[in-house]
């Protein structure tokens, strides 16, 4: 057994003192130590998406990253980005299209969709697609998904221009 | 026709509208609740050390080590466990002869499959559980492995089972009309040997439960990620020996089950025993890898099949050969035969033919078990009928869509028997057939392959039709012996405010069952659908019923929960007649509120009615039921399954280089009778596609000789992603069961029935032009290229 190392880190915008063994990846630091089980885990080898969470504002895999190696930086789960409102016409957009079954997919999907629309433009049904291929989801086939990824991108766009300048 | 349901015109007619899920805001703000986010007190962890064998003797095992590791509160062994766990066996009456051996949640003597758990450990964490079975010696003989087809039945084959005698847990024949008339006078005759590969369902959350044993009550609570809470409370009281009135199964968020998580593994069996042992929650949670060893497989098929032509295009007889490997033991409670009966009772099923041979080989080999995924049989039938079709067709020179037209079972023969015994109430075949020609713009899509054909450029179009069971009676399961409902319960109940809580047995697991129930409860009551509540997934607080598989949520549950709103709403009326003094009949209720029938004044709210009867019993009549909670149960009756039907249409093209096929686009024409909510079923069927062409093109688990997966991690085994998919098209026709006032059948198989069908020919008709055939799926750019010859 090693012993447990003291980390500091602000999740969802909150400080956070912890302390974790060095083995602990994020994904279960957040699931089992913080209880914020709204990232999920479904592979722990990068492939299906289902643990993304926001570092600094990029977004990455809560099961290939260590919890000490998230000491000092800033992490957004889907419960903050939620919290927060950031997300609330993509969750809105996904919720009228029913862009979801089980769920289980749905906060990385999430995740992965708000770092696409936080690029310049509205991107195509092809980049939303290209954009999705980490995330794995059994359930809707993604056409839901693409479609309210889109939906979203397309408000966000005329929202913008309408935005006094 | 069934009557409509609702006046559009009404204020609370919800059936047919496509409305969001209630319950999806939750999962979409990361407050789902699934299984692995229950933490509960003094909660230990399981891990299983497993076999790395398929095939070995169990010579010793030494966990003194395992025993010593921090955190470990318990090593077991497979003999500690035998003593309180009944063991099961994967057969059923009305599969005559059928055996597969007594299976305990850990091996005892010898292993079967290379995964099979051997030792459980229980820790304070997951993490010093794994640890610890690392530390456990196992000692194994190896014995040799069977794993192909034609090797276990071939003589003096090596046994999975040497008690058993052979490797052959179940056979059938099935004959009907004159096969051997029909080929020796037939002017034409085609053929397929197909191969199909076996898969895994890949649920992005793993299975997963935790079990709760209280010794004071001999209580056991299992919250656990399955479809089906009340097989499994039936299951663990009866192989645990506990009052069934104190096991409680609770299904919270299911994370994808398509039939995988309704099947017991031994996993779950040693998770209730640990619980019992330890008189401690224990969680297990598989992981990944775990679950590509243990979870279901399925559709490992080989179907060898013959079409007998007349010369004016008609089918004169088929004989269809199916060998189905389905792993070490037959799956329980629901066995692994299911699916091969289904294949040799579906092939040929849309089409007039009366002269018919099935023979099923149903074969143990020492791999994983197979059983029951979405679909059940129905896209090897479906696949290997439809290819049939096609080469019929291209022998006879016609086109694809007139010969099924030739063929298929006519409007007027409905109601029509199979020459398998299965009967159709009414199906829409030629209609589905010509919403789909017009939908895919079917003589542009060939005008447009032949222009490219010239470019070298191969494009392919294939179609499938389908027909699917669903609402299935107990001749399912039921009367093979099995503890599995065909009926349904819903306790519907006001609140005092005039809400209505509707407890049902059909469960979610995100296709959306609670919001069609609440749907059809808040249309057939006449309330905002916002007011009502739909509770599922708890056997303790929800009715006995046969919850959510084989496309039974909405023809089952929903006609279950619409006679129990109707009887909710005549004693409603009934008591308001009372406080109002106005004959029941002349009242209705709408919004809400009691009106009356011919004026639409408004009387009294639901909610001061409800009042009235829970707080104000003294000023009511004092002979009146004032019954606000009632209960329903419902069974079919009529037809054994109502059958649904429709039809797939497939673009590719084949990159002849390379051997990638890339999916241009899928049409999809479906009947599932009446619809509840059309965004939902448009859904479900996406779903379902993108399943099917999962295993047209990505999915196959691989096995070397020895029996060891070669390709168990979502990193090599493949499944579809969302650029290799297309859009899906749908269209609908609506051909209502009369069996029911609701008139929905099932429609959460479809998708996934003939969409390997239609890829499968649309790829071979890319081929045809180069006089090459495929004849296996997963049809991987290797394949590809073996057909044409490119590589060996
Ligand atoms: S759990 Fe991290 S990618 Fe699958
Ligand atoms: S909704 Fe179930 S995995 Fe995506």
């Amino acid at each position: 057994m090693t012993r447990p190392i003291a980390i500091m880190l602000t999740i969802n915008a909150e400080p956070v003192t912890a302390m974790v063994e060095s083995r602990l990846s994020l994904a279960d630091f957040l699931r089992h130590q913080l209880r914020l089980t709204g990232t999920h885990v479904g592979c722990e080898t990068g492939s299906c998406g289902a643990c993304l969470v926001m570092q600094d504002g990029r977004v990455i895999h809560g099961c290939l990253t260590l919890a000490v190696q998230a000491d000092g930086s800033a992490i957004q789960t889907i419960e903050g980005l939620s919290e927060s409102g950031a997300i609330a016409d993509l969750q809105a957009a996904f919720h009228e299209r029913n862009a979801l079954q089980c769920g289980f997919c749905t906060p990385g999907v999430l995740m992965t969709a708000q770092e696409l629309l936080q690029l310049e433009g509205v991107p195509s049904r092809e980049e939303i697609r290209d954009a999705l291929s980490g995330n794995y989801c059994r359930c809707t086939g993604y056409q839901a998904i693409v479609d309210s990824i889109e939906t979203t991108a397309q408000r966000r766009a005329v929202g913008e221009a309408e935005q006094p300048a | 026709m069934n009557k409509p349901l609702s006046r559009v015109d009404r204020p609370n007619s919800y059936i047919g509208k496509s409305l969001p899920r209630p319950n999806a805001k939750r999962l979409l703000a990361g407050r789902g609740r699934f299984v692995d986010d229950i933490q509960l007190p003094r909660m230990l962890h399981a891990a299983f050390a497993r076999s790395p064998y398929a095939h070995a003797r169990i010579v010793s095992i030494d966990v003194s080590a395992a025993r010593a590791a921090p955190g470990v509160r318990r090593v077991v062994v497979g003999s500690d466990i035998a003593k309180l766990c009944m063991p099961w066996t994967g057969t059923l009456r009305h599969f005559k002869d059928m055996k597969s051996p007594p299976q305990s949640p850990l091996a005892i003597d010898t292993v079967v499959w290379a995964g099979q758990p051997v030792v459980a450990v229980l820790a304070d964490s997951r993490a010093q559980a794994e640890d610890a079975v690392e530390l456990i010696a196992i000692n194994y003989e190896e014995r040799d492995v069977v794993v192909g087809i034609d090797a276990a039945l071939a003589p003096g084959a090596t046994l999975v089972h040497d008690a058993l005698g052979d490797n052959l847990a179940f056979q059938t024949t099935i004959e009907n009309g004159a096969v051997a008339t029909a080929f020796n006078d037939a002017a034409a005759v085609v053929e397929v040997d197909l191969r199909f590969g076996r898969h895994t369902p890949v649920t992005l959350e793993p299975r997963t439960l935790i079990a709760d044993f209280e010794p004071g009550e001999r209580a056991l609570t299992v919250h656990h990620s399955t479809q089906t809470p009340y097989q499994f409370q039936d299951i663990y009281a009866r192989h645990f020996g506990l009052d069934e009135s104190r096991v409680r199964v609770i299904a919270p968020d299911i994370g994808g089950s398509f039939g995988m998580k309704l099947h017991v593994y031994p996993e779950d069996m040693a998770v209730v025993a640990l619980s019992i042992i330890a008189e401690r929650p224990v969680k297990y949670v598989a992981d990944r890898g775990e679950s590509f060893l243990n979870d279901i497989h399925l559709r490992d098929h080989r179907v060898r099949a013959k079409l007998a032509l007349t010369q004016d295009g008609r089918f004169a007889g088929m004989r269809v050969q199916d060998d189905t490997a389905i792993g070490a033991f037959s799956a329980y409670p629901r066995t692994s035969a299911v699916e091969g009966n289904q294949v040799v009772r579906l092939m040929g099923a849309p089409y007039q033919l009366t002269n018919y041979r099935a023979d099923l080989r149903v074969i143990f080999q020492n791999l994983p078990q197979t059983s029951q995924y979405r679909g059940v049989g129905h896209p090897i039938a479906c696949a290997a009928t439809e290819r049939l079709v096609d080469l019929a067709a291209k022998k006879l020179g016609l086109d694809p869509f007139e010969i099924r037209r030739r063929n298929y079972v006519t409007d007027e023969m409905y109601p029509h028997t199979t020459a398998t015994g299965y009967r159709f109430e009414r199906l829409s075949l030629d209609q589905c057939l010509s919403k789909l020609h017009a939908l895919m713009d079917y003589p542009a899509l060939r005008a447009e392959q032949a222009q490219l054909r010239e470019q070298g450029i191969h494009r392919g179009i294939g179609i499938a039709t389908y027909v699917e069971i669903t609402n299935p009676s107990p001749a399912f399961y039921g009367v093979g012996g099995a503890h599995i409902s065909a009926q349904d319960g819903c306790v519907l109940k006001v609140t005092p405010s005039g809400d209505v809580q509707c407890a049902i047995s059909v469960t979610e697991q995100g296709q959306g069952t609670e919001t069609i129930i609440g749907q059809i409860v808040a249309d057939q009551l006449g309330v905002d659908r916002e007011r009502v509540r739909v509770l599922t997934g708890d056997t303790e607080t929800t009715p006995h019923g046969g919850a959510t598989w084989a496309c039974r949520g909405a023809g089952i549950g929903g006609e279950t929960a619409l006679q129990a709103t109707r009887k909710l709403r005549s004693n409603i009326l009934e008591i308001a007649g009372a406080i109002l003094q106005s004959r029941p009949d002349t009242l209705e209720l709408a919004d809400g509120k009691l009106i009356e029938r011919e004026t639409g004044t408004v009387r009294m709210n639901l909610g001061e009615l409800a009042a009235l009867v829970y707080f104000r019993s003294d000023t009511l009549p004092p002979d009146l039921k004032a019954d606000l909670t009632v209960a329903q149960h419902f069974a079919p009756k009529g037809f054994p399954f109502a059958f649904t039907n429709g039809i797939h249409g497939s673009l590719v093209e084949v990159d002849v280089e390379t051997g990638f096929i890339k999916l241009l686009k899928h049409w999809v024409v479906e009947d599932c009778g009446r619809i509840i909510n059309p965004m939902l079923v448009d859904e479900q069927i996406r779903g379902g596609v993108v399943q099917g062409l999962g295993a047209a093109l990505f999915e196959e688990c691989l096995y070397n000789d020895a029996g060891q997966l070669m390709n168990g991690s979502m990193a090599d085994y493949l499944v579809p992603m969302a650029g290799e998919i297309p859009d899906i098209v749908i269209a609908h026709v609506e051909t209502p069961t009369l069996d029911t006032e609701l008139g929905a059948k099932g429609c959460g198989e479809a998708g996934t029935s003939a969409a390997s069908g239609a890829v499968l020919n649309a790829v071979n008709d890319a081929l045809g032009p180069l006089q090459v055939q495929i004849s296996q799926i997963p049809m991987t750019p290797q394949r590809i290229l073996r057909a044409l010859g490119t590589v060996q």
